[in-house]
């Protein structure tokens, strides 16, 4: 289906029944001739032209799930709920169930059943919501041996200072649009559709830049103001399947999920020149290209060596430790920033998708902890894996081929 | 949703129900649009009940007349409930709302679509035989005036609203806001108003 005509199926659903319900509009505006309810004299083709952030859709159903290869959204809300000690395999069935029929609508611009805001769900944005499994889910479910072995929190590192507030968690929910308000309502109905057998253990709220503020595919800058996941997968890649995709069981056609909450030390950084910045990191803040190079994507040579003998880019540098023997990357980036303003810290929610924690994540990360520059300023303080299983085809829930 | 069409017969039948079971049974195909059976121009999208440990809840959903004529919700049955009503809400004459049985149905004109909802029109499940679950489902049987029935599936939602007294205007504290409840047309200036005095 055309990018068009997805947006017009919404139109007439979401934007006609303004006021009421929004199959009610749908039935009476569409195809009657005519409706009352219509708010706006606006044609569809109008509402379009002067919202085409908010109309804009990602399909929910799928063999993955979306808000994984989905062109990072403007805004983020990342929530790990854990199970009640009572909540048992039927109940995590009856909760998925709920999760993945109120995705299904609130993605595509309609609200969820017995949704007391639905006019909320009406600007999509590219909404995505990605359900994720921690160990407990998975063993609840279909018992210790249905668990990956990745799937357990990351070996502690020497640098980490991680807190139990932003760490863990049972049950995922990766919700993300361009619209904040989009965000907010998702986040609300879905939280409300599981507190019958869960708590909330976290809330990480995340931002990009805005939709529309920069060109499509820019690299994202983080609050150090540093060109940030250059090296990354991209779908497309000749092995881009293998690295993300895991290939067997009930995680077929899923991923694997970590978080790395990491706080910045901005006021430090402001100590710190130009020029060492560029060395810490390898790259110029600039535009991101290695000190070797001329462009962001251009390839850094670590062989090069400056007037004094010694390498271009360093070898504490960032980019230079965070390179295998292997320099392809391991793993699917897609990093939001986050203020937490009542605390006043900053940092980055690292993310990264990959078929295997312990072959994508951990190498590079251990690499890191050993030798980094960039740690004197950044702190991982939250840390958490899940398991992301795969798509669900409509009338399906989310986690089904758990239950098999 | 998950919906199907089927035709019923009542154990006991008035005359007057017979006469149209007869007349629709007689001509099974190609019955004419007027006399086909009231189910098969019914269509119910987005059924789900609010949860309940015991007691009443309600379900909701959009009924459309897919059809050309005229069709009329009369009853609707459910298996964990033996006494099911079909409400609508009206002025009480005090500024507040209240519920009451829709006598006769619900009549539905072609190409309109009844909305079921809470603060409005709605499904009363009376003297639940077992609780409704938060993630499970529930039978409906709809129940037209021609005793054509549709039985759905609704989905059953914790629900916050929907309260036997719609916006707990037993309160004194809520004496005349009652009809900011369930109302979309009335001026919404004055809602606001009220409420920012709270």
């Amino acid at each position: 289906m055309s990018d068009l005509t997805r947006r017009r199926m919404l139109l007439s659903g979401a934007f006609a029944g303004a006021g009421g319900l929004v199959l009610a509009g749908c039935s009476a505006g569409e195809g009657r001739g005519g409706s009352a309810s219509t708010s706006a004299d606006l044609s569809p083709e109008e509402v379009l032209a002067h919202a085409p952030v908010g109309t804009e859709t990602v399909p929910f159903h799928g063999r993955h799930q979306a808000g994984i290869t989905t062109t990072p959204q403007a805004f983020a809300s990342l929530i790990a709920l854990d199970l009640n000690d009572d909540t048992g395999r039927e109940e995590i069935r009856r909760l998925l169930r709920v999760l993945s029929d109120d995705a299904a609508r609130l993605t595509q611009g309609r609200g969820a059943l017995a949704d007391t805001e639905p006019e909320l769900a009406s600007a999509p944005a590219r909404l995505t919501v990605t359900l994720g499994f921690g160990p407990e889910l998975v063993r609840r479910v279909a018992g210790a041996e249905a668990v990956p072995g990745w799937l357990r929190p990351l070996p502690a590192f020497d640098i980490d200072e991680l807190r139990e507030e932003w760490s863990g968690g049972d049950l995922l929910l990766q919700i993300a649009a361009d619209d904040r308000v989009t965000v907010a309502h998702a986040a609300r109905v879905l939280v409300k559709s599981s507190r019958t057998w869960t708590s909330v253990r976290w809330r990480q709220p995340g931002f990009r830049r805005a939709r529309g503020s920069e060109a499509p595919g820019t690299t994202m800058r983080n609050l150090f103001g540093q060109v940030d996941g250059t090296v990354n997968l991209r779908p497309g890649d000749e092995d881009f399947d293998a690295q993300v995709w895991a290939a067997d069981g009930w995680m077929a056609g899923g991923t694997s999920f970590v978080l790395r909450r990491i706080r910045m030390d901005l006021d430090e950084w402001d100590r710190v020149d130009r020029s060492a910045r560029d060395s810490a990191l390898g790259r110029r803040q600039s535009d991101g290209a290695p000190l070797t190079g001329e462009d962001e994507h251009d390839e850094p040579d670590f062989a090069a060596l400056g007037p004094h003998g010694f390498p271009v880019i360093p070898e504490f540098s960032h980019i230079a430790r965070a390179r295998g023997e292997d320099p392809r990357p391991t793993m699917l980036r897609r990093a939001y920033n986050y203020e937490d303003e009542a605390a006043g810290e900053a940092g980055l929610l690292f993310i990264a998708f990959q078929a295997d924690v312990d072959t994508g994540f951990v190498p590079v990360q251990r690499r890191l902890d050993e030798l980094d520059i960039l740690n004197q300023w950044t702190t991982p303080v939250g840390s958490a894996v899940f398991a992301l299983p795969p798509g669900c085809e409509e009338g399906r829930f989310v986690g089904e081929t758990l239950f098999v | 949703m998950r919906t199907r069409t089927l035709m019923t017969l009542p154990a006991v039948l008035t005359a007057a129900s017979l006469m149209l079971a007869a007349c629709g049974s007689g001509e099974e195909d190609g019955a004419s649009a007027a006399e086909a059976p009231a189910a098969d121009s019914a269509t119910l999208t987005d059924p789900w009940a609010k949860a309940a440990e015991e007691g009443m809840t309600s379900a909701f959903g959009l009924v459309e007349n897919t059809g050309e004529e005229e069709i009329t919700l009369a009853a609707v049955e459910s298996p964990v409930s033996d006494h099911v009503e079909l409400h609508t809400t009206n002025e009480d004459g005090s500024g507040g709302m209240s519920m009451e049985e829709q006598e006769g149905g619900f009549p539905i004109a072609p190409g309109e679509t009844l909305t079921l909802e809470p603060g409005a029109e709605h499904i009363m499940l009376m003297d639940l035989a077992e609780p409704l679950e938060h993630g499970t489902t529930t039978e409906l049987t709809l129940v037209f005036s021609d005793d054509s029935t549709l039985e759905v599936t609704a989905d059953v939602r914790d629900f916050a609203g929907a309260q036997e007294n719609y916006g707990g205007m037993e309160d004194e504290d809520y004496a005349g806001h009652g009809e900011t409840a369930g109302d979309h047309d009335s001026g919404e200036g004055d809602a606001h108003a009220e409420h920012s005095d709270e």
